[in-house]
């Protein structure tokens, strides 16, 4: 084991995939040369050689739809797209063709593939570096979608990914890349898809949340413990599958619900989460499902963007206000 | 232009193809237009869904076919009934997919043939990626890639013929340029005098063809795909063609142009003018052609009965090709769907 922040961790395990299974294949714009604009490829193509970490020219749909073409033809393609906002180019590819060709095809063709993209706001860059539109994905049938929170569950759940007979969209949390800290496995451990992580333990309130926002999730319950309310903190890792039973039993534990995205408020993945608690568990609830997101603006630029991101404060605001029972 | 099969039957130069292949090849015009002819009217049955004939292309697309191995990759659309078909693709597929059913997109293992691309242009990088990946595999496979000239203004072109040429991906980019893009004629689809010359811009060869000639698309399309398997790189076809029918069964061409233009692009029918190069030759009788017809139409109704005896998918099976393993929220709608207990 050995001490490594989220990137390195990635890092390591796209290294130890390209070794061990010759049909992986890296490409995206300046993955090679540089290693990627937040370097988690860093030194994978002069390891591996230009033909299997592929710098290519700056089309996001010619990316991923040339990696599902190489996915049909018995490769594994790891595609990375450099920001979430840069992602929308690509979409049809994957709503249309990379989501769609097992059922179009009834199990004839797959697409086993993976398209890494940092998302999430938190570093000052420019406009459309800040997304956090999963629930795009997660809208889309045919898609698996992981979210890791920590540097053991972003190494472990990309060796399941690649590993994935369908397409994977895996998003990495853009400000935790380098803020997070821990303890990684060589090679690192794979993490299943499917299941959620309880992140902290009480019997008061569930606090449900995933990717970027887990690290200000556990500030706030620790703020909450010191004041005498213990959450569970549950951190799903993958939105599809979705680990419900895991949301659901503890729910029946605490009786109370907080939802915490990123992501915009309307359709947001914490709305389906709210209606799956209810659906299932009404009559074990003693507050309303609350929601802590982010909000149906575009996402500030850096001077404002504060007031978008879920900050720690707003998150135990809502878990207060649960626990009043309103 | 290359052109090498006249419209009166005439040859300039040499054809592509020995007389036994040319005679299967104008079989297998007769049977791809059999079959068109019949979807077209079953559609007006009520017996498929909506049909895209490609009435007038059968050189074009038996031609281009003709040139690669059995075991080569094809990206098409859903006006390529008689390419897929030629290189693998049954036709009880095919009629299968056209009822509604996604079990037409299940060719049988070993043909390397993509179900339709219903999307105008996003399938052409696809071809790129599977030719790419071939070649990284250290096999010759190679792939061809079929489109219309409306495909070629979608950004999804641009990429896909970047690309190819950037990483010298072993591809034939097939352009069918039928003239009409539903009701958008060429001339407002680009303001280049051609769309083969359109391959400059991205560093590989373009040539335009007679599309209705079989022996020019089989001969450019020849040299494309020896490029391809040698390592030299991808190439753009223009196939000059016409889409004498309508966009597809919810279509009236009558709107937005004049039928004299159909008119004189049947008096260019690329089936006529291989019957008219056979017969000069002594190697085209009625009888035999009889025979051909009869044969394709023998073959075309057994691909109906197949793909009509069908049962439709059931509420259980549209969840099961989502992912190889249903998720756990996929079995809880299924069950949901099928009426049995909440799992």
């Amino acid at each position: 084991m050995a001490e490594q922040n989220l990137a390195q961790a990635l890092t390591g395990a796209l290294d130890h995939v390209l070794s061990t299974d010759p049909g992986t294949i890296v490409l995206g714009e300046d993955v090679g040369l540089t290693g990627g604009v937040f370097r988690v490829t860093d030194g994978l193509q002069a390891k591996h050689g230009p033909e299997r970490v592929i710098d290519t020219p700056v089309a996001e749909s010619g990316i991923v739809g040339a990696a599902f073409g190489m996915a049909i033809a018995g490769l594994r393609p790891i595609a990375e797209i450099q920001f979430l906002g840069f992602a929308y180019p690509a979409f049809d590819q994957v709503v249309s063709h990379i989501s769609r060709i097992r059922n179009r095809s009834r199990h004839r063709f797959t697409a086993p593939l993976v398209i890494r993209i940092p998302y999430g706001a938190g570093i000052g860059a420019a406009e459309h570096h800040s997304e956090s539109t999963e629930a795009l994905f997660t809208h889309t049938p045919g898609l698996k979608v992981v979210i890791p929170a920590t540097p053991a569950d972003a190494a472990g759940l990309l060796l399941t990914a690649v590993a994935d007979p369908d397409p994977v969209i895996f998003l990495e949390p853009i400000r935790s890349y380098r803020r997070l800290r821990g303890e990684v496995g060589d090679p690192p451990e794979p993490v299943a898809f499917g299941e959620a992580v309880l992140r902290q333990r009480g019997s008061d309130v569930t606090i449900i949340s995933y990717g970027a926002m887990v690290p200000d999730v556990l500030e706030a319950a620790a703020q909450l413990g010191h004041t005498g309310t213990q959450a569970d903190v549950i951190d799903l890792r993958t939105l599809v599958p979705l680990d419900i039973e895991a949301v659901l039993e503890s729910v029946a534990r605490t009786g109370r619900a907080v939802i915490v995205q990123e992501g915009h408020r309307t359709c947001g993945f914490a709305a389906e989460l709210a209606a799956s608690i209810q659906e299932n568990a009404l009559y074990l609830l003693e507050a309303p499902v609350a929601r802590v997101t982010g909000w149906d603006t575009v996402v500030p630029l850096r001077r404002a963007e504060h007031h978008y991101v879920p900050s720690i404060g707003r998150i135990v605001a809502a878990v207060e206000s649960t626990m009043r029972g309103v | 232009m290359l052109e090498i099969l006249r419209p009166d039957g005439s040859i300039v130069g040499e054809p592509p193809f020995s007389m036994d292949e040319t005679k299967r090849l104008y079989g297998a015009m007769v049977s791809a237009r059999t079959y068109d002819t019949k979807g077209t009217a079953l559609q007006k049955q009520g017996r498929l869904a909506t049909y895209a004939s490609f009435e007038g292309q059968e050189a074009a697309q038996v031609g281009a076919i003709a040139t690669l191995r059995h075991d080569d990759w094809l990206v098409a659309t859903y006006r390529d009934a008689a390419a897929m078909w030629m290189q693998g693709y049954p036709w009880v597929n095919l009629f299968l997919g056209r009822t509604g059913d996604e079990r037409g997109g299940s060719p049988p293992v070993g043909v390397n043939v993509l179900p339709p691309s219903i999307t105008v242009g996003a399938h052409m990088i696809h071809a790129v990626g599977l030719g790419w990946a071939e070649a990284h595999q250290g096999r010759d496979r190679i792939a061809m890639t079929l489109f219309g000239d409306g495909a070629t203004s979608e950004g999804d072109f641009h990429e896909a013929m970047n690309f190819a040429g950037v990483f010298g991906a072993p591809v034939v980019f097939l352009c069918q340029n039928n003239h009409y893009a539903i009701s958008t004629p060429r001339h407002r689809q680009t303001a280049s005098e051609t769309i083969a010359q359109k391959a400059d811009a991205y560093g590989i060869p373009g040539v335009q063809v007679d599309g209705n000639d079989l022996f020019a698309v089989a001969t450019a399309a020849q040299e494309a795909v020896a490029r391809a398997r040698d390592g030299s790189g991808p190439t753009l076809i223009e196939a000059v063609t016409f889409r004498v029918g309508p966009h597809t069964t919810a279509d009236d061409p009558s709107r937005y142009r004049d039928v004299s233009e159909e008119t004189e692009w049947r008096g260019l029918d690329p089936i006529d003018r291989v019957q008219r190069y056979l017969e000069s030759l002594g190697e085209w009788t009625p009888e035999w052609n009889d025979q051909l017809a009869e044969s394709a139409a023998k073959e075309i109704e057994a691909a109906i009965a197949e793909a009509e005896a069908f049962d439709p998918l059931g509420p259980s099976e549209i969840f099961e090709a989502m992912f190889e393993t249903p998720t756990p929220q996929l079995e809880r709608q299924r069950s949901l769907l099928v009426g049995e207990p909440d799992g």
